[in-house]
């Protein structure tokens, strides 16, 4: 029981966790974990509670169909997933400003929220071109060797590091 | 290629939702634990000076890659893969990258960070996150036709593309990735 009130597994304990995981996901579920399709299928469902039931014909969302899938509950999931382990560890904690942005960019929470919903901007439209996430392709792609989330996980890394160095080192 | 994926979605739903909820909190317990719910630990990553991400993804996918692929020799499960292009999997990855870095969250670890109290993940990025796709959706039919069928190669898996057995390219992976996290430790990162 110790073990599930401890604040950090080795990354190494985690890593072989979600890739078990990922076993049952295919046997069980025939469902590789992955995130982004149920935020786009949020962003249609809450279009849709103000521009009606013409929004389900976009063809984007003819394609992906506005439900609540087994991905969406995944995503779910992990919001009480974290929470729990969070909680149990008493690592829960409220917080506008994360250290290490604060060290640099400073303690104003507006600024931090304004950077996080452009930064969410180009996630959500990026994971959609790209046709997944660090999930989806980064993890469950990649080890099934899907051409694709090879591809993408690397340039994923590439845009990030290069991003993250021009934000820390030039703006910063 | 994209009619192809909505009809496997369409089938894919159909597996019970209750099963997502249970392997969802599985999976943000397990990043919670790993870190992977915090924007220091990932922007740690992206600068190069805390490798906690690569070292959970590399060990996830070296696990998750001999248990599905034994699992495949034996017959007991299908691959299920993303079909991509060039023009989608690059250009696409490199704009999520550089959101990746403005907004320290990814769409998985940005639940777990909800639900480990981030303010910012939840009133600056879920937001973000979700009129990102929605700009997507709108494009998407310009999109479709142009720049997302560059270099289609549809859904293959390296060993497909080399035209070679599947434990000729998972055997180098894992030893790869084996020795790459053995140097990372090494070098003390």
């Amino acid at each position: 029981m110790e073990l599930l009130t401890e604040v950090r597994w080795t990354p190494y304990a985690v890593g072989i966790g979600i890739g078990i995981l990922s076993w049952f996901s295919f046997l069980i579920s025939k469902e590789p974990i992955a995130c982004s399709t149920s935020f786009a299928r949020t962003s249609g469902g809450m279009e849709r509670l103000f521009r009606g039931k013409k929004v389900e014909l976009k063809p984007y969302y003819q394609e992906i169909k506005l439900v609540v899938g087994w991905q969406g509950m995944l995503v779910l999931g992990i919001v009480i997933g974290s929470l729990i382990s969070a909680l149990l560890s008493g690592d829960f904690h409220w917080q506008w400003v994360p250290s290490r942005w604060a060290f640099t960019f400073g303690n104003s929470s507006v600024l931090r929220v304004i950077v996080a919903l452009i930064g969410g901007v180009f996630l959500g439209f990026g994971a959609r071109w790209a046709g997944g996430c660090t999930s989806g392709h980064g993890i469950s792609g990649t080890l099934q060797l899907a051409v694709s989330s090879w591809i993408s996980a690397i340039c994923f890394f590439i845009g990030g590091i290069l991003m993250a160095q021009f934000l820390f080192k030039v703006i910063g | 290629m994209q009619t192809k994926e909505s009809e496997n979605k369409s089938i894919k739903d159909k597996s019970p939702l209750i099963w997502g909820l249970v392997f969802g909190i599985l999976f943000g317990f397990l990043l919670q634990k790993g870190g992977a719910t915090k924007y220091d630990v990932i922007i740690g990553q992206l600068l190069l000076s805390d490798f906690t991400v690569l070292k959970i993804m590399l060990s996830a996918v070296l696990t998750g890659m001999i248990g599905i692929y034994l699992m495949k020799t034996m017959g007991w499960v299908r691959l299920n893969l993303k079909s991509g292009s060039m023009g989608s999997n690059i250009i696409g990855g490199l704009i999520f990258g550089l959101g990746f870095a403005v907004l320290g969250y990814c769409p998985g670890t940005i639940a777990g960070a909800i639900g480990n109290g981030y303010l910012d993940a939840l009133v600056g990025g879920l937001a973000g996150i979700l009129l990102g796709t929605g700009i997507f959706a709108e494009l998407y039919p310009m999109l479709k036709t142009s720049i997302l069928k560059k270099g289609d190669f549809g859904n293959v898996t390296l060993p497909q593309l080399f035209k070679v057995n599947d434990w000729v390219v998972v055997v180098p992976v894992a030893v790869l990735i084996f020795f790459l996290l053995l140097g990372l430790e090494r070098t003390g990162l």
